[in-house]
């Protein structure tokens, strides 16, 4: 199979890096849901996680059509970032937004691998993607922050030095728009972990490094905060649209690979004397995941374009981000069907590559969501939630 | 020192190589390229010499078409200093790229010539004993091992009764062999870089250089198609097949 891309150099060697991490390696954390350290540190130490942090502050200041290959690429190749991509962007809110002796502080650090920030937190276990209703709050007490609350679904905040962390910093009755209010600071978890900060592991149905975390009067220094105090529920949508961006390019690599083995093991398997892809009960669903996988790499390709033009591309990163995650999951589908029982032994990586792909139809926003942003923000219909 | 390094673009190790509908070579349309994995090794080698501060320089040099651009490329994104193209569209033969490289070599005067033992295209195994030859220079083939002490330098070789040693003088060719060393992959600071590293393009012609072809292709054609194998129940019996059925003994 052959497709017109982009980045090819950077394509090719991110190949080659993830020969070094086979299925064995990958097979060896899924079962002592372990994470991926060597393979984070070969990704970092090759530069491809500082692949969007500008050069003049030590990255490598590509567009995102090349972190969108990186990514690809690393799950084309049967490994998984999911355990570092958000080292590559959760940057993003203080490159725009963060004052400049901020960017002289964490930047570089973060282009070189030796500042980890690859934790978010926003998710509660109250207010889920009702965002605006979340619990957690910051109370300014002299030179620095008191916070108190809790938060869920905080991927990788194990393997993390700094958490972006969304609060509250005025009560929601005390102000005009439900999204004003909230804050954005930079947490170093490093000082707190252990005292006022607690992170509990979450073990889930693959290999994902989540958990929850809990604030007990943390203190956070005044100068953590980024940007204004209030505005923080802005500049986190100003990050949405990349990392649906980067998720869906995750799920183009997933489909491909899935696609790659399901053609693959068609064409070689033999019963009744013959390939079993010979079927068109086999070849089609094979051959309908590729169609859909191409057009939802188009709508892919579309949203990087206008991101990379400096729009905003809302409606298009949230339909590439649905439709690739639904063509990864029907690819996932073909190919568990395709390899019949050796679909669901452990050393064909099928059915942890199927656990795995199965997390973008949730994650970072569910389907349910983006059609109805999609209802709502495209077609103009009544606001259903 | 500097150290030239060939580089070949070649159907990706990978992709399963199938015949053109003519019957005249290997269809290419819309396939993968890569550079020849036993240049890779080469490239590699020829970089961890002027890492071991032996060489200066290292020059990356490919012939063929245009698109050979972007297997020097990847050369520099390794770590090559420049890269050099001797653009043509027409068929190479082994001796027209030795004589070529010999060409350069004669305007780089580099002290240490590296090429693959072979191509995985063509496996023909020949350039870089043909090239030594032209340059009536010495040559070690199949290293293994590669050790530079001044002018001089030692080289192991795996041959079928265990490691042959050479020594010989510089300047020399080494071809490599598979084991010589685990070629690296790019940074992407590096792969940016050789973007911006100078890459000289130029014609047969420029370089004075005859390549016609010696050889003519009558055919290619796919191999026959193996034939399932048989499960024997006693030696007896595979002596037996071996002798009246295969008539090999």
């Amino acid at each position: 199979m052959k497709y017109e891309v982009e980045h090819p150099e950077i394509r090719e060697n991110v190949a080659k890096l993830c020969a070094d991490f086979p299925g064995e390696y990958w097979r060896k954390c899924d079962r002592e849901q372990a994470y991926p350290t060597e393979f984070v540190q070969a990704l970092t130490e090759a530069g491809f996680l500082g692949v969007l942090i500008p050069e003049e502050y030590g990255g490598s200041g590509l567009p995102i059509s090349a972190a969108c290959a990186i990514l690809e690429e690393v799950h084309r190749n049967g490994c998984n970032a999911a355990a570092c991509h958000a080292q590559m962007y959760t940057m993003g809110t203080v490159l725009r937004h963060g004052s400049e002796e901020q960017k002289q502080r964490y930047l570089p650090g973060i282009a070189d691998g030796s500042l980890r920030l690859q934790a978010f937190g926003v998710t509660e276990p109250t207010s889920g993607t009702d965002t605006t209703a979340l619990r957690t709050t910051a109370r300014l007490e002299g030179d620095q922050y008191r916070v108190n609350g809790q938060k869920i679904w905080t991927s990788r905040a194990e393997h993390s030095d700094l958490m972006l962390l969304l609060c509250r910093t005025t009560p929601r009755d005390q102000v005009a728009k439900k999204t004003d209010g909230l804050s954005v600071m930079l947490v170093d978890m490093r000082e707190v972990r252990g005292k006022s900060l607690t992170i509990r592991p979450i073990r889930t149905m693959m290999n994902h490094a989540t958990t929850e975390v809990f604030f007990d009067d943390m203190p956070v220094p005044k100068d953590s905060l980024i940007g204004e105090e209030g505005k923080g529920f802005r500049y986190i949508l100003s990050g949405m649209n990349a990392e649906r961006i980067l998720i869906s390019a995750e799920c183009v690599g997933d489909a491909k690979w899935f696609i790659e083995k399901a053609a693959a093991y068609a064409g070689e398997r033999s019963v009744f004397n013959r390939p079993i892809g010979q079927n068109q009960g086999i070849q089609f669903p094979i051959a309908q995941a590729y169609s859909q996988m191409r057009s939802s790499e188009l709508m892919l390709r579309e949203a990087i374009r206008l991101y990379e033009m400096g729009e905003n591309p809302g409606e298009e990163a949230n339909l590439a981000k649905m439709q690739c995650a639904d063509a990864s999951w029907a690819a996932a589908e073909a190919c568990v069907q395709t390899h019949g029982g050796f679909g669901f032994a452990e050393e064909y990586d099928i059915e942890r590559k199927f656990r795995e792909a199965r997390l973008y139809q949730v994650a970072p926003i569910s389907t349910n969501l983006i059609l109805s942003y999609v209802a709502e923000h495209v077609l103009g219909l009544p606001r259903s939630y | 020192m500097k150290i030239l390094v060939a580089v070949k673009r070649v159907l990706d190790y990978n992709v399963k190589a199938r015949v053109n509908s003519e019957g005249t070579g290997i269809d290419l349309a819309n396939v993968k390229m890569s550079m020849n994995p036993f240049d890779e090794i080469a490239v590699e080698e020829a970089l961890r010499i002027k890492e071991a501060g032996k060489a200066d320089e290292v020059i990356a040099v490919s012939m063929g078409v245009s698109q050979s651009q972007e297997t020097i490329r990847t050369a520099l994104a390794m770590g090559a200093d420049r890269g050099i193209l001797v653009e043509t569209d027409a068929e190479l033969q082994p001796l027209a790229v030795a004589k070529l490289l010999a060409a350069i070599a004669a305007r780089e005067e580099p002290g240490l010539v590296i090429v693959g033992k072979q191509a995985i295209d063509d496996d023909s195994n020949q350039t870089g004993q043909m090239f030594a030859a032209l340059m009536d220079w010495p040559q070690a083939t199949f290293a293994s091992s590669v050790e530079i002490d001044g002018e001089q330098m030692k080289i192991s070789r795996e041959v079928d009764g265990g490691m042959e040693s050479l020594s010989m003088s510089l300047p020399a060719l080494i071809t490599t062999d598979l084991r010589l060393n685990e070629p690296r992959y790019a940074k992407l600071p590096n792969i940016m870089k050789a973007k911006k590293k100078p890459l000289d393009v130029m014609s047969p012609e420029d370089l004075e250089v005859d390549i016609s072809s010696r050889l003519k292709t009558l055919k290619v054609e796919e191999p026959e198609q193996r034939k399932a194998g048989e499960i024997v129940g006693s030696v007896a019996e595979l002596v037996d097949k071996l002798k009246n059925e295969a008539k090999v003994i």
